[in-house]
């Protein structure tokens, strides 16, 4: 039953020209991110003095920078930052959201009252606002801290849909079953209830790391996020903002280079979308799948 | 009614004290006001900073629960406290919470009204090439994050200038400084500044709302009522917009107070990108400079923001689906 339906979703996955286009530009991003670096002499900090805002040519690719520094190099190794932190930071959200929720959904009375409280109460918190508070005191702890910081900011409404899932999945026959042959509660949500949510948790993840890049390189614009020399999508956009139409080459390809990242992750979770629940036609782009409650 | 709205309005308030606390114990552990003092040159004497510290209710010294205590207690009598420089933080929130409200309000308005339009035309031509043509928008739209899109808009209108050899669009500040004329001139000058500005926050809000109506709608087109509408001769326009649309636009409330949050960070990018010195701008320098107190005032201006989207929404809730106002 489950290979089947498993065979179905490949099928409608493949057949998905958004599945299709969004997998062949996560792959390309990733390529370049990986191995790009290697291709090039120039590593991402190198500078050459020689060339300071050269447009793109033979030696540098895609030019330099203001201060002789290789933008392909540059834009490789900020695609790389921006990638590993918008998907740890996805996965995280989506982790806790799952427990959360889960939790809630599950055990209700004070556990679910508690949970629930916290979660309207992080929703009032500006979390974008605090991300800039916080992200500063973080740097000693380097970018992986980021992504936690992101994602402890960005799990609630997930919650919210997880628990009204969890709370229904539980009536369910083969879950009262499970519990009244005496099955304790991290057997029955391990067994019953994670599997049948495992596919929304999949598609949430994915829509997630779309936002989760885009706050973090929205961070970094504003210097609160990954600090010089290392550098990200939003440093490298921030060092152009200014110049966007004198020195195109410094501003078009990190900006390009971020809006295809997200465009991939927004194409691949509304693919996964339809191929899970073909009957719903419903596409919603923006991770927000959740706030339906 | 009445009492339901009376109980969601304490709620609000409750939570907005608990989240205020919450920004009050993280800003005042992440930021660092003494080192605005102590960069200075020359070095001021430590007992001196102590006592400027003191002054505006940062000292260090104190506990935390001590200083939230002192400052709320204030801020509710309607006195925010100092900023670093010993300047009102009032004073300067009035200054910056209108242009940021202008912003916001322009924003909104135009982001739903024309996201909701489009999502109706959507559903209704579905599969069709307007249907097509809105997807790929939102799609396009939605990937394009705020600052990225302030910085394209921004980097557009210099072309245009350019190609124009006069200013067709202005996208710096908020108004042309020392500009003459009366009122007519004055208010023409300030739409002119808003243009992008507004663009800038309202294409995200139109990408969203339209992705939203469009399913909504799509889910009242196959009800049963509409089918009955149809059936007792209405036609296919005037049933959707007799029987469909309010049906239609009562999940929309629910997204409305989240949506609000996101078109107020998509305004701190706006506003620092197009040198409008509204709360946005505002927050970022005094993150920069270590000012807890500036930066408080612009949290609890979000905070209650979001709020206010809440009860708006509730309010529109109740206006259009009548179990809400007789249950």
């Amino acid at each position: 039953m489950r290979s089947a339906r498993g065979a179905a979703v490949r099928r409608r996955l493949v057949r998905s020209p958004g599945a299709v286009a969004g997998g062949a530009l996560l792959l390309g991003l990733f390529l370049f991110a990986f191995a790009g670096p290697h291709l090039s002499g120039w590593g991402y900090a190198d500078i050459d003095y020689s060339a300071l805002h050269r447009p793109p040519d033979a030696r540098h690719w895609l030019g330099t920078n203001r201060i002789g520094q290789d933008v392909y190099a540059q834009c490789a190794r900020g695609l790389q930052k921006s990638l590993l932190i918008g998907a740890l930071a996805a996965g995280f959200s989506t982790g806790l959201a799952a427990v959360v929720g889960v939790c809630a959904g599950y055990f209700g009375g004070w556990a679910d009252r508690a949970l629930m409280l916290l979660v309207d109460l992080m929703l009032v918190v500006p979390a974008f606002l605090v991300l800039v508070v916080v992200a500063p005191r973080l740097r000693a702890l380097g970018w992986l801290a980021y992504a936690g910081l992101i994602a402890a900011f960005g799990w609630m409404v997930t919650a919210r849909a997880v628990r009204a899932m969890t709370r229904s999945l539980k009536e369910r026959q083969f879950v009262l079953v499970a519990r009244h042959m005496g099955v304790g509660p991290a057997m029955v949500i391990r067994r019953h209830i994670l599997p049948h949510m495992a596919s929304f948790l999949v598609t949430d993840a994915t829509v997630a790391v779309a936002g989760a890049v885009i706050s973090e390189t929205g961070l970094s614009y504003f210097g609160f996020g990954v600090q010089p020399p290392d550098v990200s999508l939003g440093t490298l956009i921030a060092d152009a903002a200014d110049v966007p139409t004198t020195y195109p080459w410094m501003f078009s390809f990190p900006a390009g280079l971020l809006v295809l990242l997200v465009l991939a992750f927004h194409l691949i979770g509304d693919a996964l979308r339809a191929a899970l629940d073909p009957e719903a036609d419903a596409v919603v782009v923006g991770g927000e799948t959740g706030s339906r409650v | 009614m009445l009492a339901l709205l009376a109980k969601r309005l304490t709620n609000c308030l409750i939570l907005l004290l608990a989240s205020t606390f919450l920004c009050y114990l993280i800003s005042s552990a992440a930021l660092d006001p003494r080192s605005y003092f102590e960069d200075r040159t020359p070095r001021p004497p430590a007992a001196v900073v102590d006592a400027r510290l003191a002054e505006i209710g940062l000292d260090g010294g104190t506990p935390v629960t001590d200083r939230f205590g002192h400052w709320a207690w204030r801020a509710l009598h309607g006195d925010l406290g100092r900023t670093l420089d010993g300047t009102s933080v009032d004073a300067e929130f009035g200054r910056r919470a209108g242009v940021t409200a202008r912003l916001l309000i322009v924003g909104t308005v135009v982001g739903t009204v024309l996201g909701v339009l489009a999502g109706v035309w959507a559903a209704v031509r579905r599969g069709r090439l307007p249907d097509r043509a809105l997807t790929l928008f939102s799609f396009a739209v939605l990937s394009v994050p705020p600052f990225v899109l302030g910085l394209l808009l921004q980097a557009g209108a210099l072309t245009l200038n350019d190609a124009a050899g006069r200013t067709v669009i202005r996208y710096t500040g908020e108004r042309t400084p020392a500009l003459q004329g009366g009122a007519a001139a004055q208010l023409r000058d300030a739409a002119v500044h808003l243009a992008l500005p507004t663009i800038s926050v309202a294409l995200g809000a139109i990408a969203a709302y339209s992705r939203y109506q469009r399913g909504a709608t799509l889910d009242v087109l196959a009800s049963d009522h509409l089918r009955t509408a149809r059936a007792k001769g209405l036609t296919p326009g005037r049933a959707l917009l007799r029987h469909g649309l309010r049906t239609s636009l009562i999940p929309l409330t629910a997204f409305f107070s989240f949506g609000f949050l996101t078109l107020f960070t998509g305004a701190v990018f706006t506003e620092k990108i197009y040198g409008w010195h509204g709360m946005g701008s505002w927050f970022i320098e005094s993150v920069q400079r270590g000012d807890v107190n500036a930066a408080m005032a612009v949290e609890v201006f979000s905070g209650a923001l979001v709020l206010l989207a809440g009860l708006v929404a509730d309010l529109l809730h109740s206006a259009l689906d009548p179990r809400v106002r007789y249950a």
